[in-house]
């Protein structure tokens, strides 16, 4: 008994009752589409996460206010504002730092001779271009002589500058920030990433010259200049512990915090931000993934359920095929191969239709789904165990049936 | 050669135990022609039964070519079933939305002959009972004798040692049923073939050269049939009358 000629004859036995395999099937294809289609969404995400996060560059370590990034909040905030002497004292105590960068950000008008924009300008060092993993498209990155002679330039992105010039060369150009004129000097390379604190939206402006003419007082706190954040390169990942470590102890020192004092910043890794990100979509994806199941399990109870009743229907036709010499285990695999083209039909369609149902959701922007190979593989391959596993009990019992008393079945 | 040995068979019913078979012992020798009369419930059918592999004594042993059966496991019963018995049933248990080929290939499905053989085989037994034009019909676009003869085919086809068949006149009008005499005669007259059937028609058993008459589960005749009635014969009136299982004893007299 070849598997062709049984998968013929198994055919034939379910297009015999075409509706009833029809329903069958559907069942195991609304798990298996429900599955493909969710677990890529989930691998969507993850994904896209992970990209963004990775686009800001390597082994980045973040310091930034705890409560508000507003400013103007008074109050506790105030109090634990985060200054630019932390930095100096950070880049002066800390060991195995490679680039250090503080920035002062703030929501401003930004204007050509045609258009007005509000933009998060961000007053910054040199440092800034390499601890990001920025790149200069064209023209020039900010340097210590601008920020020294408090120069009035500003590197901008590459979405500001399709906004603002309209595809010209913006270069040696002029814009307004808040009424005072800046020449750009060089735009960034676009990281295809977007939304707020993309690199493609920024402005970025020497810190001084933003101290100075843009920021105004709300950078200032008791006669000191603040910081939005500072953004800090380890040399090497193994660093990375003890460079938080000391950043904390340097940042107690000059807020004069006790260890158990409420630290008001926030120092945290790309790492820790990458895993916990990760964590929350992988968790996100298995949840889906196991309501899918859900379904699918659902699918495979309609196999079985159905698969007990044909051998019922069919208790004569079991008895004649062993009366004509069909041993156990012949009968046992008509009836599994029965289950299994009933899961694998509903595997394939479910596949084709999950990975249809992602796609289409990519295509209207809805949200990003990948429907990768394991993807398929794996809820492809559950539908067929589900065949397997929900056929042998059926199967077991038309197998088992005893010629003659199958035969006299009415 | 076929040979039962004291087999008993009890079916629980209930509580109580009914005896089908009740020490029968009989002999069968490649080449005969047999057929077992007697009433209902006599235990012809659980005979028949036992005798195709399909059922296994409470006791006692059967033997096919020597082996003995009676404590064979159901694989190797169901071999014996595949290689030396053909079965024909009384309501002819053709696979419907199957074709008369394909029906007469199924026993070659679950013996590893390959596929081209196969369809020769079948092809060749359909013609034996006269079906050549009839391959790819289903059951359901042939007649009764049609189907019955497609079910003998499919006995046929593995070349078994022994044909039994379980009334396989009793559904079908009296010239279906001269159809399948003749198949019957041929067989045996010209590949001799061993042919046991099982009825409770005398005219019909009257076509065979031995008859053995069972009651209550015990052998109670068995004997040579003098002149054995050529396929094709006229039903005579008196056995037409008279031909219910309980004029029997009677008509045998007559007949003789």
């Amino acid at each position: 008994m070849n598997v062709i000629n049984n998968v013929r004859v198994a055919i034939r036995a379910l297009r015999a009752n075409m509706l009833r395999s029809s329903l069958t099937v559907l069942g195991i294809v609304i798990g298996v589409a429900a599955v493909v289609a969710l677990l890529s969404i989930g691998r969507g995400a993850t994904s896209n996460i992970t990209e963004q996060v990775e686009s800001m560059g390597t082994n980045l370590i973040t310091i930034s206010q705890g409560r508000s990034f507003r400013p103007g909040m008074g109050g506790a905030s105030r109090s634990s504002s985060l200054m630019y002497k932390d930095y100096e004292a950070i880049q002066e105590k800390v060991e195995g730092i490679n680039g250090i960068s503080p920035y002062y950000s703030s929501q401003t008008q930004v204007s050509t001779t045609s258009r007005t924009t509000n933009y998060s300008v961000i007053g910054t060092l040199p440092a800034y271009l390499e601890v990001n993993n920025l790149e200069v498209e064209t023209g020039r990155f900010i340097t210590d002589t601008d920020n020294l002679e408090r120069s009035r330039v500003v590197v901008i992105g590459q979405d500001v500058s399709d906004d603002l010039f309209e595809g010209l060369n913006p270069l040696g150009r002029t814009i307004k920030i808040n009424n005072v004129s800046f020449e750009v000097i060089g735009v960034l390379a676009s990281k295809g990433t977007s939304g707020i604190g993309s690199a493609d939206s920024s402005v970025i402006i020497p810190i001084r010259t933003g101290y100075a003419r843009i920021f105004g007082s709300m950078a200032v706190y008791n006669g000191n200049y603040t910081l939005s954040g500072i953004t800090i390169s380890a040399e090497s990942k193994d660093f990375i512990d003890t460079i938080m470590y000391k950043v904390e102890l340097v940042l107690r020192s000059q807020h004069k915090l006790g260890l158990n004092d409420d630290l008001g910043f926030t120092i945290s890794s790309q790492e820790q931000m990458l895993s916990s990100l990760s964590d929350i979509s992988n968790t996100m994806s298995a949840y889906l993934g196991a309501i899918a199941g859900i379904s699918l399990l659902v699918g495979g109870i309609g196999i079985m359920n159905i698969t007990l009743v044909s051998v019922t229907e069919r208790t004569r036709e079991i008895g004649l095929r062993k009366a004509v010499g069909a041993p156990q285990k012949a009968i046992l695999f008509q009836f599994l191969v029965e289950t299994m083209t009933l899961a694998v039909l509903g595997g394939v369609i479910g596949v084709i239709l999950g990975s249809l149902i992602a796609t289409i959701f990519t295509y209207l922007d809805l949200i990003t789904a990948k429907v990768t190979f394991d993807v398929i593989l794996l809820s492809f391959t559950s539908s067929a165990l589900i065949g397997l596993f929900f056929g042998i009990y059926p199967a077991y019992q038309a197998s088992k049936l005893k010629p003659i008393e199958a035969l006299r079945y009415e | 050669m076929i040979e039962v040995k004291n087999v008993t068979k009890i079916y629980k019913v209930g509580d109580s135990e009914v005896h089908a078979l009740d020490g029968v012992s009989l002999k069968i020798r490649d080449g005969e022609m047999v057929a077992i009369m007697g009433p209902s419930g006599s235990g012809k059918s659980t005979l028949m039964a036992i005798l195709g592999c399909l059922d296994t004594p409470t006791s006692g042993d059967y033997l096919i070519d020597d082996k003995d059966t009676s404590k064979m496991k159901e694989d190797q019963l169901a071999h014996l079933r595949a290689h030396k018995v053909g079965f024909v049933f009384q309501q002819f248990n053709l696979l419907p939305r199957t074709s008369a080929l394909e029906n007469v290939m199924l026993p070659l499905t679950y013996d590893g002959t390959k596929a081209k053989e196969r369809v020769e085989r079948a092809k060749k037994a359909l013609e034996l009972v006269g079906l050549s034009d009839r391959l790819h019909h289903h059951p359901n676009q042939l007649s009764g004798g049609q189907q019955q003869r497609v079910a003998i085919a499919r006995a046929l086809v593995n070349e078994p040692s022994i044909l039994l068949a379980d009334e396989p006149t009793g559904n079908l009008d009296s010239k279906n049923g001269d159809e399948i005499m003749a198949i019957f005669q041929q067989l045996h007259r010209e590949k001799h073939q061993t042919v046991v059937y099982v009825t409770h028609d005398m005219f019909i058993a009257r076509h065979t050269e031995r008859i053995i008459f069972l009651m209550d589960g015990k052998i109670v005749r068995d004997e040579a049939v003098k002149n054995p009635i050529k396929a094709g014969t006229k039903r005579p009136d008196e056995v037409l009358v008279n031909g219910n299982h309980n004029n029997n004893h009677k008509i045998i007299e007559v007949l003789q």
